[in-house]
């Protein structure tokens, strides 16, 4: 295959909806005016687990405004599981968990009837702390999506006795939240015999059918309408429950309703971080050859429903050794379903492996750079396979003359003033995957061209990225095309999830605009046989995170002065939108190293953490100077744009990178996250 | 939220007799605490009676050499102004720490020294809270406390008060002059806020129907060498973990003056007389200052999560005066 001439792709193209988002009149879901819309409140459970006995609705049922409560009694049947069956019992799975909501004419009064209704439980003893020697963990069928849970090949444990060199520490992270700025929000509407949602989320077509199906509704008859979205990172991956239950109150009252879900209940209703205890085994010659790689996980599931994070699954191609072994064990819990947040499985296991192999290095007097690159396989450990592309050892390189890494000093040894000078590294790399999907493309008479793809843009600029593929493959300017995105009815597609939004979606537009280069005034384009027809490589984007960390001497505050980025995405298709996006992942890297951890408390057995000034996430005094730059890379086994996706390979690895180097800067390994003075503070030397 | 009635105050008088002739009403200056709690359920007010055009809004020269500060003034024009600035940094360092650029052009010096505590039980109405509902209990005890105090705490509540402002006005020896139906009064900021005790609901010994109106700070000379010091893990637009509050008065190399307060460590601004009468006198340098906050900080008693508090309040106190010595 030959690489097209290109104009659009490889631009800085600024948001094609810019203006108008920053003008307000981009509508995103709740803003949709829609007439005769009523608001839902959303009563939360203040149990961990046990049976409601009765609900006492009449005190909200008396405020003025109020149309209904609905309840476990009158919401009808769902079909939906897990999480999506709402109201469909009274058991309660966990605290904050959907117990009802009240409708009325105004959200005012909706909310002030919420606190009116009145829940009597038959309580139970709950358990909702997550340990590595929890009697309830088990080994799941499958880790997330569909990977073997446990691998080993080798004798991991003989080689462990034998290496020389050997690195065995249990490294933890915490249960954190996506706490998109746009609140999950939707708007149902019962019409001509079907439902319209406005629904902010990732993927309008798979949104519909999962919907539907909750409801036990022909797909054809929803519709999913989401143009714009204010950050998911995955959380809105899939229908959250709050969907479902704007459908059944709008079927309860007989008008449209809309439901917002509050900050504070985003904690409990849209999905989180498993909270992970991850114990890892390196060994090593004295030169720093990996021997043996053991990765073994304990985290956290629900009562409701099995979600089980693939910490471990990056660990089996990211090095290379000959005896491995990685496992997964889950404990279900009194608390809400885990879910997808930014990098699943790869961000807090490159934490770990990206800890552990800095020890390692120091271990074997090696610079950590150098140990990487002593590993580096030939071909993927995991499959066998080759890489379509594996340039982690450029970025490495890249990135350490650009920082300056030879600046690196002892750890404990660099100062300034009252703070600790400190430089770490961690490796990065995310799938490089694609899905089928479909697309349409139609030329229109004024010579413009309109493409239709059920995509989502969730502030990544999907939109303009589509636009400028869309030009180049029709070999037409940028303004001649116009691209509509976010509506189930134009067919299906892959949603905005696993860094294959633009890899899945650009390939369809490409083949609907090629379709229509042969002299067709419309396509449809369906990428379905390509995908089934990808060659059996390993495909993977990697990345480098470099950090210079300062930490108060006296203090232990700790400081992010500067942050690089050098990353092997194949080729960038908008290098704006893409330095965005590896800037963002890498200050939400930053924010998981030292800030974000949602508290649990045992006795009461809920989340403590509740909005955004509990749940810290940088601001930006807290990003000083921070960059991001790739390496030219083009990898046409992935797609015909040869680009990789980058929404997620920010933030995996740039924790690690950050506890290196506080490890640089002070001498103490802090393995806990998040890093905060009172983990520091009395262990600093001198 | 529950439906309220919103009044404009004419004057203070008629302020303080609506709100004592209704009992769920209060005082309405910024409303960037009030309105927030309102929102969560926790504070249910009946009426509120908008105080920010009657309380005073200018800062004026007092006879002693001291400013009076109207409590209606907000934090970002008290902190840009110039005889703040030059004569009581650590007042304007105090503001500048505290809440973001926008919070600050709305909140006001009377409120700022009124808002409640941030513990997250408090501020969560499902859940159990003495100060929230008296009798329900001190969830946070046991609980998540690692923001929370470590000095003067109860078994009913280990709350910390928030505000950095009052940290800096209770170092400098400030009062706040109240209006009420009983008549005026004088308390001094120490005295304001109060130990949680087997009564957390109450924050200070204001009555409900008691106004500040304004904030008297004495004339401090030494007080030129005075700074600010928020310990927070975020870099801005955070609470503190521990703050310092110091103005240091040295002649050759011994301290004649000193003023220190702490927060984040207890219930209230924590004015360390102990660590002040421990340094009076003695020789201006690190070991001095370390051993006037060992002084002070004996008294701690820290929770299972938040005894870190202490080293940390340590460093940052004699960071705090080591820097006012250059």
């Amino acid at each position: 295959m030959t690489v097209a001439p290109s104009r659009a792709i490889g631009a800085p193209i600024d948001r094609i909806e810019g203006a108008e988002k920053v003008a307000g009149k981009a509508l995103y879901s709740y803003e949709h005016d829609v007439e005769g819309a009523v608001y839902a409140a959303i009563v939360t459970s203040t149990i961990a687990k046990g049976e409601i006995r009765a609900i006492d609705a009449a005190e909200a049922l008396g405020v003025p405004g109020v149309l209904a409560v609905l309840t476990h009694e009158n919401a009808g049947t769902v079909e939906g599981e897990g999480e999506l069956a709402v109201l469909q019992s009274p058991r309660v799975a966990y605290r904050g968990q959907i117990v009802g909501a009240v409708i009325a004419e105004t959200l005012e009064a909706a909310r002030e009837a919420e606190r009116l209704v009145r829940i009597d439980y038959d309580v139970e003893e709950h358990d909702v702390v997550l340990r590595a020697d929890h009697p309830g963990l088990y080994k799941p069928d499958k880790v997330n999506p569909s990977f073997p849970t446990d691998t080993e090949e080798g004798d991991i444990d003989h080689a462990l006795t034998e290496a020389g060199v050997m690195v065995d520490e249990t490294y933890r992270t915490p249960a954190e939240h996506n706490n998109a700025m746009e609140p999950h929000a939707t708007i149902a509407i019962w019409e001509n015999g079907g439902l319209t949602l406005y629904d902010s989320n990732q993927g309008a077509f798979r949104a519909r059918q999962t919907i539907a199906d909750a409801l036990g509704l022909p797909h054809e008859s929803v519709r999913v309408i989401s143009h714009h979205v204010g950050g998911g990172f995955g959380s809105k991956g899939l229908p959250r429950p709050h969907a479902v239950l704007a459908a059944l109150a709008a079927r309860l009252v007989g008008r449209p309703v809309k439901v917002a879900v509050t900050r504070q209940q985003m904690f409990t209703l849209t999905g989180y971080r498993t909270p992970t205890i991850q114990h890892l085994r390196l060994g090593a010659q004295a030169d720093g050859t990996l021997t043996a790689i053991a990765h073994d996980v304990f985290e956290q599931t629900s009562t409701v429903a099995e979600f089980a994070e693939q910490t471990a699954v990056v660990t089996r191609m990211m090095y290379a050794a000959p005896n491995r072994r990685t496992s997964h064990r889950v404990v279900a819990l009194n608390v809400p379903t885990p879910s997808w947040m930014r990098a699943p499985g790869e961000c807090p296991g490159m934490f770990a492996l990206e800890s552990a192999m800095d020890e390692l290095a120091i271990a074997c007097d090696l610079d950590p750079i150098d140990l990487r690159i002593r590993n580096e396989p030939e071909i993927d450990p995991e499959s066998g396979n080759r890489f379509s592309t594996r340039n982690l050892v450029a970025c490495l390189r890249e990135g350490a003359e650009r920082f300056g890494w030879s600046e690196r000093a002892a750890p404990g040894s660099r100062r300034h003033g009252h703070w600790l000078v400190g430089l770490g590294v961690a490796s990065s790399t995310y799938p490089a995957r694609r899905a089928p999907s479909t697309a349409y493309a139609r030329a229109e008479e004024d010579g413009t061209y309109t493409i239709r793809i059920a995509a989502a843009d969730i502030g990544t600029g999907a939109r303009t990225v589509l636009t400028q593929i869309a030009a180049d493959a029709l070999e037409v300017p940028l303004d001649s095309v116009h691209v509509e995105i976010g509506d189930s009815d134009f067919g299906q597609a892959m949603l905005a999830g696993g860094s294959m939004g633009t890899s899945s979606w650009g390939a369809a537009v490409v083949k609907a605009c090629r379709e229509l280069r042969t002299g067709k005034d419309e396509a449809h384009a369906d990428t379905s046989v390509d995908v089934d027809a990808d060659e059996p490589l390993a495909k993977h984007a990697y990345g480098a995170q470099f950090v210079e960390v300062r930490v108060n001497a006296d203090t232990c505050e700790i400081r992010v002065p500067r942050v690089l980025g050098v990353f092997a995405c194949g080729r960038i298709i908008n290098p704006k939108t893409a330095r965005s996006q590896f800037l963002g992942g890498m200050t939400m890297g930053i924010s998981m190293a030292l800030f974000e951890e949602t508290v649990i408390d045992p006795a009461i057995g809920g989340f403590v953490t509740q909005d955004l000034a509990s749940y810290h996430v940088p601001v930006n005094a807290d990003i000083e100077e921070i960059e991001a730059t790739w390496i030219d890379e083009v990898d046409l086994h992935v797609n015909p744009m040869g680009a990789k996706g980058i929404g997620e390979i920010g933030i995996v690895g740039t924790a690690a990178a950050v506890a290196n180097a506080v490890y640089n800067a002070t001498g103490v390994r802090v393995r806990d996250l998040p890093i905060r003075p009172d983990r520091l503070i009395g262990k600093l030397s001198g | 939220m529950e439906p309220f009635r919103y009044e404009r105050a004419a004057d203070t008088a008629s302020a303080v007799a609506t709100v004592d002739a209704s009992p769920g009403a209060k005082f309405l200056a910024g409303g960037t605490n009030l309105v927030d709690l309102m929102r969560l359920g926790v504070e249910r007010p009946g009426v509120l009676v908008d105080v920010t055009r009657v309380a005073g809004d200018t800062i004026e020269d007092a006879d002693d050499g001291g400013l009076r500060i109207g409590a209606a003034v907000r934090n970002s024009d008290l902190a840009a102004d110039l005889r703040v600035r030059t004569r009581y940094p650590v007042l304007a360092e105090a503001l500048l720490s505290g809440a973001s650029g926008q919070l600050r052009n709305l909140a006001t010096t009377g409120g700022n020294l009124l808002q409640r505590t941030r513990c997250a039980y408090f501020q969560d109405v499902t859940k159990p809270c003495n100060k929230r509902e008296p009798g329900t209990g001190c969830p946070a005890r046991d609980g998540d406390h690692r923001n929370l105090a470590v000095i003067g705490h109860s078994k009913q509540c280990v709350a910390t008060h928030p505000s950095d402002l009052a940290v800096a006005l209770a170092a400098l020896d400030a009062t706040v002059q109240v209006v009420g139906p009983a008549g005026d009064r004088a308390i001094p900021v120490v005295d304001l806020h109060r130990l949680p005790e087997n009564t957390p609901e109450r924050d200070t010994i204001l009555e409900r129907d008691e106004l500040i109106v304004a904030v008297a700070v004495p004339s401090l000379a030494f007080a030129e060498r005075s700074a600010y010091r928020k310990v927070r893990e975020r870099a801005s637009f955070s609470f503190a973990l521990v703050s310092v509050a110091a103005a240091l008065d040295v002649s050759d190399g011994v301290v004649r003056g000193v003023r220190i307060a702490l927060g984040g460590l207890a219930h209230k601004p924590w004015r360390a007389f102990a660590a002040e009468d421990a340094l009076r006198g003695e020789p201006a340098n690190a070991a001095a200052f370390a051993v006037a906050a060992d002084a002070e900080l004996a008294q701690a008693e820290p929770l299972r999560d938040n005894a870190y508090k202490i080293p940390l309040a340590k460093a940052a106190l004699v960071q705090t005066l080591l820097g006012l010595l250059q």
